[in-house]
């Protein structure tokens, strides 16, 4: 195809921000449209990169190679393979959700858009980058809007949180960056092309690779985020405007899930099976702790942002196992079950952020005790609300539970407590999740809050999409494994070879 | 007409989408459609077992629903006498219950949502009995849990309600815990979920011994928390706050079946795992001990009916874990339809007197005659006596505690007390004079659609039972079995000590109640600590609590508390270490480094002030200096 799809998907929003800096600051109304209708472009495209993408093998496809930095052979090279094209629809999907979300937003509103729209280009770059400057450019571009986004637009602790998000982002960053450097020098010929590291992977020195695996690992963990590099999350979440708590629990989590994949995996081989272990216990650290911590919390908003850290302790257990069976087949179950986490968290707690935001909305508070038989007052939103809780704790018909018990099968196969252990998670979680469901929706209805609404059409067309995909991929698991499942095998051939 | 059985599960399921999205807001046609689609289903199931009546081979249906390169989970259906028999009492029950709810729920604002709800369920658990694959299995499982939190929690303006839906799903969340591990041990072990194939690898020792166990014990573990066997029970007798037509079909007759049904249909896995059949037997039978142990002295109608329900689960159990799977199956099938009698007869009580308290009752018999007979049916069907339901299927599962004689006394003596609390809660209820007259005066019987099933109900309390008497030629035994068909044989024995043993219960109870021959209350006082016990149901709820629940929520306090003091105080704590470091170095800046540069400046200005001084521009300081100079090298010259 000679269409540059990547470069347009990447790059409309880009414009996008250009269109909505040249309007009137003004015409509110206008500008928020212009964003959302803008934000369809890429999400249009990202279906039909979806449909297109030839799922049966692992080759980068799509892909768009000029020399940019001749002297030190950096490109701009974009391609995409399974673990990207599912991204870039889930990135896609859920700036398009974002902003449909955002309409309440008042103050300073063209600069809210341009924001996020400059927001959207970078998370979409990452995806398809594959030469490691661009790549990284992109990672970095991301960081600006966002800390903006929550600095001006947030909550009460606004400041505090988007430092904290910065900071800590930038800390992981200056890691990945030294990596970077570190693999670029031990290349022969000096290269940044990601195809070609990858390609160079066993040959690097051992001890480099455990070195650069480790750099690569803290950049990647505090996006995760796995504990204890987690305390960024609650923060940010809370404090950020709904639909910024949206694209940050939707896309830029699954963001260091997706670097381990693509990154760290294929290019370092013998770093990756020397921390497996590692990462399966801080996964597994991670869904307990979360799922506890999850249990104390008062505000609604801060329990849907632990239970973050909980759901992907699930995605990094699965990430912790791969091998080749003894007649030679991969195990992909457990890699599967990861990735099938990462996009179905993406809908799940993106539907739980979007759907807290509705609440806080009209009642202004997020305390749970605050609450109180809603059911009777709000039933439609009740309805939606209690069916992603139901998601969101696993149960079968929903994207979750596929998700979860593929990594726990796959990952039974080689860490049998650990997984053991993970299987506890799930009780925990439908305690929480049941106790919250308990407190907000049932029992009593609380006359205080007579004057709620119910959740409105706009609202519901943001959220319904994200409905269908969860029942959708819980009912049709080869949807998405369909798309994945070669990517997948090659991942687990270049880490054991 | 095999191949299209799917449609059984998937009508009431398009029911249940038909109602939730388009006919919320008319009543009747909700309930319509609901009703018809399980009614369909009853019809096809019925054609289903006269087609397994007369060829007995499995039918089974499977596509690839995950396929991975180790592993591959399908989705389709198997059709054999199990299924059959379960598809009969699900769909009889799930039709008769919902009839009932036209006149039970009638009036209540919800009404359309509680069919929707009712049709996702019967979808849910046709679907688990259908199912070809244990994970197939553990999907359903877990939407009849959905459902059956959905429901129990109706009511959800009640507390009681909501927190017994969440108490629930949780609980039986934990027996989940050891199946997800079981699923997992498959999936390693045996490397398929397919049902057929892991029974012929555990009956052919395919995989160790151990292992096999150790699945097999797992898997039980599911079953604990759905069929609520000790020690997973306590959530069942407070799923009771849920309608009663909900108790009647969800906690009596169908789900709470489904631990049974698994453990029957996993035959193959007990049968060669000796360890785990012991396992299995034990909990069955301590179950059904503690069970009526408690049920003697509950006061709520639908409570005694709930600890009745526990014990008999445990029967069946214990008959299954004895190698017993015709003892098992067959009582699940006769309990499903008098336990599903007695709990609708409860709620037509309850519908007429409004409460659900027994001492508040009597002589009711006058007024809902036809609720009494029918409770009265039942009552001596669970009793076991000659020639009900009840009496056959009890037979065979005593007959299957032959040659383990722990098992047998503990099995009478439950039946004992199984007669016992069932006729004290009919002479209460029916007989004697009204202890509450002006709800007495006020009750009256239910309507035609609460009362026809019942009636149906009856006479399947009477007549179900009967395929298993042991002199037909072709009888239960014959059809589902496992390993290979037998003829039942008549066990007199049997037959004569349990037709004493729920006489003497039901004779205790009448001169306890009816005649008043012994007090109650005497009894009460004089093993006060036995009664208490029992009454308090062993503390169970209390000691879970204690033990578990508050434990974990402090302990979920104390990790908020050591996430927000210790993890972010740590990166908090270098945030503000990193500023004060930048605090000293701007001191060190101001005072040290700007001293320095300042003070090298000072000392100049210092120096030049000094020198400064000897530069005053007058000419005669000048001319002094001079002089002085001269004097001094002129005295220096001479000396």
């Amino acid at each position: 195809m000679d269409f540059p799809i990547l470069s347009v998907i990447i790059f409309s929003p880009l414009v996008g921000m250009l269109v909505i800096m040249l309007l009137n600051k003004e015409r509110h109304q206008l500008i928020t449209w212009v964003s959302t209708l803008i934000s369809l472009i890429p999400l249009a495209l990202s279906c039909i990169l979806w449909a297109y993408y030839d799922s049966s093998t692992a080759a980068m496809q799509f892909t768009e190679r000029y020399t940019w930095i001749p002297s030190l052979s950096i490109q701009y090279f974009l391609g995409v393979d399974g673990l990207s094209v599912p991204m870039i629809f889930l990135t896609a999907l859920l700036s398009t959700v974002s902003l449909l979300i955002s309409f309440h937003i008042k103050e300073r509103v063209k600069e809210y858009f341009a924001f996020f729209l400059l927001l959207e280009c970078g998370m979409l770059g990452v995806f398809g980058a594959l030469d490691f400057f661009l790549f990284y450019v992109f990672w970095e571009i991301m960081l600006v809007p966002m800390y903006f986004l929550i600095g001006v637009w947030g909550g009460p602790r606004k400041e505090y949180a988007a430092i904290k998000f910065f900071l800590f982002t930038l800390f992981g960053s200056v890691f990945m960056l030294v990596g970077i450097l570190a693999l670029y020098l031990s290349s022969t010929p000096h290269t940044l092309d990601m195809l070609e590291l990858i390609k160079q992977g066993p040959a690097f020195a051992h001890g480099l690779q455990v070195v650069v695996w480790f750099f690569f690992f803290l950049a990647f963990a505090i996006k995760v985020p796995i504990f204890p590099f987690h305390t960024w999350l609650p923060d940010a979440h809370v404090e950020a405007p709904t639909a910024v708590s949206i694209i940050l629990a939707g896309v830029l989590l699954k963001m260091g899930a997706y670097g381990f994949l693509r990154i760290s995996f294929p290019m370092l081989p013998y770093g990756t099976n020397y921390f497996a272990p590692m990462l399966a216990i801080l996964g597994v650290i991670s869904i307990i702790y979360g799922a506890l911590v999850s249990m104390a919390q008062k505000d609604l908003k801060k329990l849907v942002a632990y239970s973050s850290v909980s759901h992907m302790g699930f995605c990094m257990l699965g990430m912790s196992v791969f091998f080749i069976s003894t007649e030679g087949s991969p195990h992909i179950t457990a890699l599967a079950g990861c990735y099938y986490q990462m996009f179905s968290h993406g809908l799940i707690t993106g539907a739980m952020f979007l759907l807290v935001g509705v609440l806080y909305d009209r009642a202004h508070t997020r305390e749970i005790a605050a609450f109180g038989g809603l059911g009777v007052k709000l039933p439609v939103f009740t309805a939606i609300m209690v069916t992603f809780s139901m998601a969101s704790l696993g149960l079968p018909g929903m994207s979750g539970f596929i998700a979860e018990f593929m990594v726990f099968i796959g990952a039974f196969a080689k860490y049998k407590v650990l997984t053991g252990i993970a299987v506890i998670g799930v009780v925990l979680t439908a305690g929480y999740i049941l106790r919250m469901v308990q407190r907000i929706f049932l029992g009593e209805f609380n006359t205080k809050w007579d004057h709620l609404t119910e959740i409105n059409a706009r609202e519901t067309i943001a959220v319904v999409p994200l409905l269908i995909l969860t029942v959708l991929l819980g009912v049709l698991p080869s949807l998405l494994l369909g798309q994945i499942s070669a990517t997948l095998e090659n991942i687990v051939f270049l880490v054991v070879r | 007409m095999l191949e299209y059985s799917w449609i059984i599960p998937v009508l009431p399921l398009a029911a249940f989408l038909v109602i939730l999205l388009f006919t919320r807001e008319n009543r009747s046609l909700s309930a319509a459609l609901s009703i018809t689609a399980i009614a369909i289903g009853f019809v096809y199931a019925t054609l289903l077992l006269f087609r397994q009546i007369g060829d007995n081979t499995i039918f089974e249906m499977k596509y690839g629903w995950i396929v991975f390169p180790t592993i591959e989970i399908q989705i389709g259906i198997l059709v054999d006498s199990l299924t059959t028999v379960m598809l009969m009492v699900v769909t009889i029950v799930s039709l008769l219950v919902q009839i009932y709810s036209i006149g039970y729920m009638h009036g209540d604002p919800r009404y359309s949502r509680f069919f929707s709800y009712l049709s996702l369920f019967t979808f849910a658990m046709l679907g688990l009995v259908m199912a070809n694959n244990y994970f197939m299995l553990l999907i359903f499982w877990e939407l009849v849990g959905l459902t059956s939190y959905l429901l129990i929690g109706f009511w959800f303006e009640k507390k009681t309600a909501s927190d017994a839906g969440k108490k629930a799903f949780i609980t039986t969340r934990i027996g989940d815990f050891g199946f997800g591990i079981g699923i997992c041990m498959l999936g390693l072990y045996f490397g398929t979920f397919n049902y057929l194939d892991v029974f012929h690898m555990a009956e052919h020792s395919v995989v160790p011994a151990g292992i096999l166990t150790l699945t097999g014990i797992l898997l039980f573990c599911g079953a604990i928390g759905k069929s609520a066997q000790f020690p997973l029970h306590v959530w069942l007798p407070d799923a009771m706050e849920g309608p009663t037509p909900v108790s009647a079909l969800i906690h009596a007759a169908t789900m709470v079946a489904a631990g049974v049904y698994m453990v029957a249909r996993s035959m193959a896995i007990f049968a060669s795992s000796p360890d785990a059949a012991v396992v299995v037997a034990w909990i069955g039978i301590i179950t059904a001990l503690l069970a009526a142990t408690i049920a003697l002295t509950q006061n709520d109608i639908k409570r005694i009916l709930a600890y009745s329900t526990v014990s008999q689960l445990g029967y069946m159990i214990m008959a299954l874990g004895l190698g017993s799977f015709t003892a098992g199956t067959l009582h699940l099938m006769t309990h499903g339809f008098f336990k599903a009698s007695l709990f609708l007869c409860a709620g037509s009580v309850i519908h007429a007197i409004h409460t659900n308290d027994i001492q508040f009752m009597g002589g009711l018999r006058r007024k809902t005659p036809i609720t009494f007979w029918s409770m009265l049916i039942a009552s001596l069907s669970i009793a076991g006596i000659f020639p009900l339901s009840g009496f056959w299927s009890k037979d065979e599962i005593i007959a299957a505690t032959a040659g383990h004689p722990v098992f047998k006394v503990l099995t009478l003596l439950v039946a004992f007390m199984t007669a016992f609390y069932m006729f004290r809660l009919i002479f209460l209820t029916f007989f004697g004079e009204p202890r509450d007259r002006k709800a007495y005066d006020h009750a009256h019987e239910s309507p035609k659609t609460m009362t026809t099933p019942l009636i149906i109900l009856s006479v399947l309390s009477i007549c179900a039972g009967w395929v298993a008497i042991p002199w037909l030629h072709k009888g239960y035994s014959m059809f589902a079995y496992y390993h290979e068909p037998h003829h039942a044989h008549a066990h007199w024995d049997v037959m004569i000590t349990s037709t004493i043993v729920a006489g003497a219960g039901i004779l205790l109870a009448w001169l306890v109640y009816q005649k008043k021959l012994i007090s109650a209350d005497m009894i009460a006082r004089k093993f006060k600590r036995l009664y208490t016990l029992s009454f308090r149901k062993f503390y169970f709820d209390e000691i879970y609590d204690a033990i578990i629940i508050k434990p974990i929520l402090g302990f979920a306090d104390y990790l908020w508390g050591f996430d927000n003091g210790l993890i972010d105080g740590i990166v908090n704590g270098l945030a503000s270490f990193t500023l004060w470091l930048s605090r000293v170095k701007l001191w060190f800046d101001l005072h040290i480094i700007d001293g320095i540069v300042n003070g090298l400046g000072y000392s100049i200005w210092g120096i030049g002030a000094i020198i400064r001084q000897f530069q005053t521009g007058r000419v005669q300081f000048y001319g002094v200096i001079i002089m002085v100079g001269i004097v001094l090298m002129l005295v220096i010259r001479i000396v």
